[in-house]
């Protein structure tokens, strides 16, 4: 079978690839192009401007897809490079900085999954003559004697991703495969050093891939500067107890960089990105027992009838907390805890557990 | 077997040319700038080559100065002419929109320097006309700069009556013949320009070296300074071998341009009249004629070339599009753009070139495996859309 793998430079999708074409699979490398590959951007451009060796992303800069060739080389598998970079501003970077600037916080990652990865790339891989799509992903796709596909966590928990997946429909996971995905990440990198591929000992990409340097508010200042505006901090009770330069700069839950002199620490609690107001409270006051979640995705393809008991996680490191979910239409869902949990964040994905299973995920309201 | 159509972004050297290269390497491997009996071995297989690339191009020996390449050459020409007339108070140079990235973003770099750059436009024929570059042409033009043939389309300027323009403007005119030297007959006094570009890869030599023709009398900022090699204009110390294997290929290509040249032509013709029947909603980009005999540039209806690219790539075909930026990607191509095609036909442009090695057999695979893989993707972008 012909697969196509979505290389990013990185040792897991290149074990990914390896791996399969060990196996025997008929495997094309294909590394996507997601923002200029020069900081003036346009390439027309290269030769008037000095030439330097500042990197723009951290993930799929010139460097990463210069190590996924270089990868591809070594396992003796064809490699292209693919340019998406206006879908990935269209369905990734627009979508981070509307989703800050409307005082939320958003998750790129999960984005780019459902509206880049597993939908234009993996069309693009049917096009190649594909019959899936593999990525560098840690989680696992199961099938049942029925033949529905079942969404898991990665083996290596500590390493699991399937909380970014939760978008991925039965028509895209009988195409997807995640062949590091019952791996821990020191086996992975074993398997790196066994096929000598040189990303063995790469370091794991940390930050937002197109924010390396981590500040989030000064990307948004920069993308949207028409957007942001300052405001006023609050207290529960209403009373004014500052300013601040843009509800962008916020997420629930922080503590630092609120600029207030307070005898208790003071979290955000509440984000009101249309009167441009922050909200403060004691830590008591984070707490929520229940929300609700938008453009809702059952991995099974129906959503359950009545109420299901589950384990829901609300961020990326989040122990999921036991709850129960209720499907309220055909996009959203009501989603109440047994305990409250600190820090219900909107713009954050809150995905549905069964053990291991990913049953469902939705965007926090 | 795979099919090799891509000849003009470079061609297999020819292995008359590969044995020479080798032989040089080994044998010649004195410094051409020394007295000697090594330097005077090395000095003399340039002279052979010089003689070669000249007759090429109907040039004298003395005119020819070896480079790094094409774009070396351009860069030379363009940056050299400017310098040079930058005293005289001619700071306006002139150039045409679908010019090669060499000639476009030098010209550009120059521009930010506050030389005043007009880039004249084309119709969809991709041919420049000369009345647009005549009168773009000012009091203090130092240079005219316009690509003998197009390396996208084929397409032949009208060089002739633009240097004729140009010069009698008092401007100096460049031509970027990289894509024509070994394909067309090229006689520099008939064509009556100042300065012209050649590169070896293109007729089946070597990578990294080519030629600047420089009409005698024309006065040119030196490219790189240091010793007196190459007349003072290019120094240091030079790729005797790669410059041996450049005379070598000009050579041979003055040999076989007359019988290859209507042979390409009519496999072209034949893929070209094959593609664009087989495939539904295929138009030809660009004017049929005047072109190089190897070039055939096509556009597919709903398909981005990306996509058909890596396609007959996996089939064993190899054609392009557009200009490749540094990872590799496809940017939409700025010629097509700048004939001003509608926005989706410069997306799902293929360019096939042909060369010495494609027969009819190759013509035939391509038109037989084309329109399935084009059908596959259009279908998919209807199916896939969610």
């Amino acid at each position: 079978m012909r697969i196509v793998v979505a290389m990013s430079g990185g040792v897991d999708s290149s074990v990914a690839a390896a791996l399969l074409a060990e196996q025997g699979h008929d495997v094309v490398g294909v590394s996507m192009q997601l923002y200029p590959s020069t900081p003036s951007g346009r390439s027309a451009e290269v030769a008037a401007a000095p030439v330097g060796d500042r990197a723009y992303g951290t993930c799929c800069t010139l460097d990463d897809l210069n190590d996924a060739r270089r990868v591809a080389q070594a396992i003796g598998v064809p490699h292209y490079i693919l340019n998406f970079e206006s879908r990935f501003d269209e369905a990734v970077v627009s979508n981070f900085v509307r989703e800050y600037v409307a005082g939320r916080t958003p998750i790129p990652c999960a984005h780019c999954n459902s509206d880049l990865k597993f939908s234009a790339l993996l069309e693009r891989a049917v096009g190649l003559g594909a019959g899936a799509l593999a990525t560098g992903h840690y989680a696992r796709i199961t099938c049942d004697e029925a033949g529905t596909y079942h969404l898991r966590r990665g083996l290596d928990h500590g390493k699991d991703q399937s909380y970014f997946l939760f978008s991925l429909t039965q028509e895209q996971m009988a195409r997807a495969m995640f062949p590091v995905g019952h791996l821990d990440k020191e086996t992975v990198r074993t398997h790196a050093r066994r096929l000598g591929l040189r990303v063995a000992d790469k370091p794991d990409s940390q930050e937002i891939c197109f924010v390396p340097d981590g500040d989030y508010a000064a990307f948004v200042e920069r993308e949207a500067p028409d957007l942001t505006r300052p405001g006023v901090i609050v207290s529960e009770g209403g009373r004014v107890l500052g300013t601040h330069e843009g509800v962008h700069r916020f997420t629930i839950g922080q503590r630092k960089g609120l600029r207030l002199s307070s005898s208790d620490p003071l979290y955000v609690t509440h984000i009101d990105a249309a009167a441009a107001r922050v909200t403060v409270g004691l830590k008591e006051a984070l707490g929520r027992t229940s929300l609700t979640a938008s453009g809702v995705n059952w991995t099974s393809g129906t959503a359950p009838a009545g109420s299901r008991r589950v384990a829901a996680q609300i961020r990326h490191r989040h122990a999921a907390a036991s709850a129960c979910v209720r499907a309220l239409d055909d996009a959203r869902a009501e989603v109440a805890f047994d305990e409250p949990q600190t820090a219900v964040t909107p713009g954050q994905a809150v995905v549905f557990y069964d053990g291991d299973e990913v049953v469902g995920g939705g965007w926090i309201e | 077997m795979r099919i090799y159509l891509d000849y003009n972004a470079t061609t297999p050297p020819a292995p008359e040319v590969v044995e020479l290269v080798a032989r040089v390497t080994r044998d010649v491997w004195g410094n051409a700038s020394s007295i000697h009996h090594f330097g005077q071995q090395a000095k003399a297989a340039m002279d052979d080559a010089r003689g070669q690339v000249a007759e090429l191009v109907g040039a004298e020996p003395s005119e020819m100065v070896f480079t790094g390449g094409g774009t070396e050459s351009d860069n030379a020409a363009i940056r050299g002419a400017a310098e040079a007339l930058e005293p005289a108070g001619r700071r306006h140079l002139v150039t045409t929109a679908i010019e090669h990235e060499a000639v476009l973003n030098t010209m550009k770099a120059l521009a930010r320097r506050g030389w005043r750059v007009t880039f004249v436009p084309v119709d969809a024929t991709g041919i420049v006309s000369v009345d647009a570059v005549t009168e773009a042409l000012a009091d203090d033009t130092a240079l005219v700069s316009v690509m003998h043939a197009n390396n996208e389309l084929g397409t032949v300027q009208p060089i002739e009556a633009i240097a004729q323009a140009a010069r009698a403007r008092g401007a100096l005119v460049h031509t970027d013949a990289v894509q024509t030297a070994g394909k067309l007959p090229i006689d520099v006094r008939r064509l009556g320009v100042d300065l012209l570009s050649i590169s070896a890869h293109k007729f089946y030599g070597p990578k990294g070296v080519g030629a600047l023709w420089i009409r005698r009398g024309v006065r040119l900022a030196p490219f790189v300074t240091g010793g007196r090699q190459e007349r003072g204009r290019r120094a240091g110390t030079e790729n005797v071998a790669g410059i041996a294997g450049m005379g070598a290929a000009a050579a041979r290509a003055r040999q076989k341009m007359a019988s290859e040249g209507p042979r390409q032509a009519a496999l072209r013709d034949r893929l070209e009249r094959g593609v664009l029947a087989a495939v539904p909603g295929s138009e030809r980009n660009g004017a049929a004629e005047p072109r190089v005999p190897n070039t055939a540039n096509i556009s597919v209806e709903r398909i981005e070339s990306e996509s058909l690219l890596i396609g007959l790539d996996l089939e064993g075909i190899a054609v392009s599009s557009g200009s490749a930026c540094s990872s590799g990607t496809l940017e939409p191509s700025h010629v097509l753009k700048a004939m001003g095609l509608p926005h989706a036909r410069t997306l799902g442009s293929i360019r096939f070139s042909l060369g010495e090695a494609n027969t009819d057999a190759d013509v035939d695979r391509v038109i037989a495996v084309l329109p399935g893989l084009v059908e596959k993707l259009r279908n998919l972008t209807v199916t896939m859309k969610r």
